[in-house]
């Protein structure tokens, strides 16, 4: 995968985000082929890595190139504040692929 | 609103977890789905769109390999490879066959 960074980041902007920094997902519910969880919209959570810039499905599954690629980070959440009632460990965590579009930076 | 197959966080009960495995033309519609791919006729994402598509009455009423190749079906007459007259017309040539699939 780094190949593929090196070469992507030179034909394309940099990451807006970096890893540890605090993002919310958007809260937004477009049409079409959509690969953001409906349950993590709105949430918060926290960049663990970016994973390489990629044509955007969004614009693949009508057809089109997905260009201008766009930058996937993989976000960590928190169970519980994912989760109403959530039963589990205070320490357990999802980790969700994420487009950079989807993102926004949250408050600390 | 929750999308019919955005289902994270919905009831789902019990897993099944029976083995079933693919008959042949089930093993077919997978087939076919590679060789459109591997042909640049069709994009994940574009099958993923076209099954998202069906409606939520169609999507649950049709097994897995029926509403994948109902949505292959959708993609190959949207982008002109077989126009409905001619699914239509190949449609009753099978339904005339003694044997659908030999």
């Amino acid at each position: 995968m780094s190949a593929s960074v090196a070469k992507d980041t030179m034909r394309t902007a940099k990451p807006a985000f970096t890893p540890g920094q605090r993002v919310r997902v958007r809260q937004v519910d477009p049409p079409g082929h959509i690969r953001t969880p409906h349950y993590i919209r709105g949430k918060s959570g926290v960049i663990e890595r970016f994973c390489g810039f990629f044509p955007n499905p969004e614009e693949k599954a009508y057809g089109r190139s997905g260009e201008p690629m766009r930058a996937l980070y993989r976000v960590r959440f928190v169970q519980s504040h994912v989760w109403t009632g959530y039963s589990g460990g205070a320490l357990d965590t999802v980790d969700i692929d994420l487009y950079e579009h989807w993102l926004e930076p949250a408050g600390a | 609103m929750h999308a019919y197959h955005d289902l994270g966080g919905t009831p789902a009960g019990p897993i099944e977890q029976d083995d079933h495995p693919a008959v042949l033309w089930e093993k077919r519609v997978e087939a076919l789905l590679t060789l459109v791919r591997r042909r640049g006729l069709l994009t994940t994402d574009e099958n993923r769109r076209a099954l998202e598509s069906l409606g939520a009455d169609v999507y649950h009423n049709l097994s897995y390999a029926e509403r994948r190749a109902l949505a292959l079906s959708n993609n190959m007459i949207a982008k002109g490879v077989f126009t409905i007259d001619e699914l239509a017309a190949k449609l009753a040539e099978i339904d005339r066959r003694k044997d659908p699939l030999p």
